[in-house]
């Protein structure tokens, strides 16, 4: 039987860049632990002679020719930002103090 | 005229009995009247589909050559960016973004003239069978209030049953476009994948989103099908391929000696007895319809819905890492001093709801050193042996068919705590989504045991989606002579007069 605990539960909340309440951590693993036991049925036919699929498509790079197309104004890009500056997303500090 | 089909409001556009402006009217009175009980919309764009209207109308007066689809309404489904509309998909993050930008769809439609009436409800990002997830409160579906609509494009398929709009846009992911049409008595098509271009379109799961046109007819739905479809060179995962020829499909509605396969796998145990009941009904039509119907056998697809629920979600995790409080949406706790990665978390904490936060948390974990091949690999390997299964099936058969869904609509919050039990209802339309083919759901009847609309799936090999059409066409040809109505003549009278 495959089960998350409530610390793995964290860490992938963290990974994943989601503040949890603990609440939502033990239900989210209690949860887990039925939702893993059900899709892990995929390992009884996935044998090493199976190639796996990706994408409906057998498609390699596409490319399109290399001309100037119009694209957003700096107006109409920053036009949802949650706040900006100078003609620019303005965000939170992203490094450390030191 | 809110009753009529997209195709006759088309020919009495085009014959001059009526203008889009008064046409346009009609559906938003309509959804004045009764959108406070189905809660179809997020948004109704009163002043943009009027201003549409006229634009079209102006056109028309002049002589000009117009589209089959001009003047007539539409319902977008809110995971469809369009240029200066508020697009949510459903979720709090999102809430108050104006996109600067059309997706190509939303081009097509204006291109077509189609007026664009507003944006209709949705499980938050397309996760979901019931629109329960949206954050702005669950859609009704017009034949039970109580019940659900479908999902994850529950808003569509409603606004189409209870006659808000001829036409809808929806997207179907594991059958966000056929389950809803099959619970609500209307048509809903999931084209070939890359028949339609997901330029635009919200990405949930890049391999499987695909973008299709729902109506409550055939024939509607194949007119908007070609209306949205084609190549795009905005999506690199687009089909560079001339459009199948549905509206002729559909039109001719013929299926004489055409072979139809039954999927074995797909009845039977856990389908209630109405929907069997209507499903044999159906092939029964046919065959007197002059199809031949054989038996397939597709042996993995009892595994496609675990295979689903590890791609699905893996690649959500990786595709909704862009919702970061940083360039669009919402952004909370950016206090003085608050670090960016504190922001991202207090952001995506408030802002997701609970079942996407879940398939980005399960995504993460499929995707995980050390787990990787155990699920999201061996899921891939799955995919590869469903599309086999399809091959071999479409060996024997022209088309596939089975019912659209194991049960009619359940009750509103019935299955909202049972995330197993909430993904069986999408065991028949996920296996299309897996092998990248076509599938339509068009209804087949009333259950017995609660009157609910069933519905009937076709599902069609790569690039050769007129043949649902043509399956479809005639099955709906047959089924309306047998009832003397369409079906939704037999749906209860909404907010007042008919």
């Amino acid at each position: 039987m495959s089960s998350l605990s409530r610390d793995d539960v964290a860490k992938l909340a963290g990974l994943a860049r989601i503040e949890m309440s603990e609440e939502e951590l033990v239900n989210l693993s209690n949860e887990f632990t039925v939702i893993l036991d059900a899709v892990a049925r995929v390992q009884e036919v996935a044998g090493a002679d199976v190639e796996p699929t990706s994408h409906p498509l057998p498609l390699r790079n596409v490319f399109r020719a290399d001309v100037v197309v119009p694209s957003l104004t700096p107006e109409e890009a920053l036009s949802g930002a949650p706040a900006q500056e100078e003609q620019r997303f303005r965000v939170p500090q992203i490094l450390g103090e030191e | 005229m809110i009753r009529n089909s997209a195709s006759e409001m088309a020919a009495k556009l085009a014959a001059g009995e009526t203008t889009s402006v008064a046409l346009t009217q009609a559906h938003l009175d309509r959804i004045t009247a009764v959108d406070a009980d189905v809660h179809a919309f997020l948004y109704v764009d009163t002043e943009g589909a009027l201003a549409q209207a006229a634009a079209v109308d102006a056109k028309r007066a002049k002589g000009e050559k117009l589209s089959p689809l001009a003047g007539v309404p539409l319902a977008l489904k809110d995971v469809m960016a369009q240029k200066g509309v508020p697009t949510t998909c459903g979720s709090k993050i999102l809430e108050g973004w104006r996109p600067p930008y059309d997706s190509t769809v939303v081009a097509n439609l204006k291109k077509n003239d189609v007026v664009i009436l507003g944006k209709t409800n949705m499980d938050e990002f397309a996760m979901g069978s019931s629109t329960e997830n949206s954050a702005y409160g669950p859609t009704h579906n017009p034949w039970d209030l109580t019940r659900i609509p479908g999902g994850s494009g529950g808003g569509s398929s409603a606004a189409l049953a209870a006659f808000e709009a001829p036409l809808a846009i929806g997207t179907d992911t594991g059958g966000s476009i056929r389950q809803p049409a099959a619970v609500t008595g209307t048509v809903g098509v999931k084209p070939t994948y890359g028949g339609v271009s997901r330029f635009g379109l919200v990405a949930f799961s890049s391999s499987l989103d695909q973008a299709g046109p729902c109506a409550r007819t055939v024939l509607d739905t194949a007119l908007l099908h070609e209306a949205i479809a084609g190549h795009d060179p905005k999506d690199a995962t687009s089909i560079n391929a001339p459009v199948p020829q549905v509206v002729a499909a559909a039109k001719s509605g013929d299926v004489k000696g055409m072979k139809i396969g039954v999927v074995k796998e797909l009845n039977g145990d856990g389908y209630q007895p109405g929907v069997r009941a209507r499903f044999e009904e159906s092939l029964e039509l046919l065959a007197k319809a002059g199809a031949e119907i054989v038996e397939v056998s597709a042996p993995n697809f009892e595994y496609a819905l675990a295979a689903y629920y590890l791609i699905a979600p893996s690649e959500c995790s990786s595709n909704l890492a862009r919702f970061d409080a940083m360039r669009y949406g919402l952004r909370v706790g950016d206090v003085d001093g608050a670090s960016a990665e504190s922001v991202m978390n207090l952001t995506r904490e408030v802002g997701f709801g609970k079942e996407v936060k879940r398939r980005i948390i399960l995504g993460t974990y499929a995707l995980s050193s050390g787990y990787y091949d155990a699920y999201y690999g061996s899921a891939q390997k799955v995919r590869t042996l469903i599309t086999q299964d399809f091959t071999k099936a479409f060996e024997k058969a022209d088309v596939l068919v089975s019912p659209t869904c194991p049960t009619t609509a359940f009750k509103i919050g019935e299955k909202a705590n049972d995330p197993l039990a909430m993904y069986l209802n999408d065991i028949a339309t996920i296996p299309v989504n897996m092998a990248g083919i076509g599938g339509m759901s068009l209804p087949s009847g009333l259950a017995d045991e609660d009157g609910l609309p069933v519905g009937f799936q076709i599902m069609s090999p790569v690039m050769k989606d007129e043949r649902m059409y043509s399956v479809g066409a005639a099955l709906e040809a047959a089924l309306l002579s047998k009832w003397g109505a369409p079906l939704l003549d037999k749906a209860p009278v909404l907010g007042g007069a008919r």
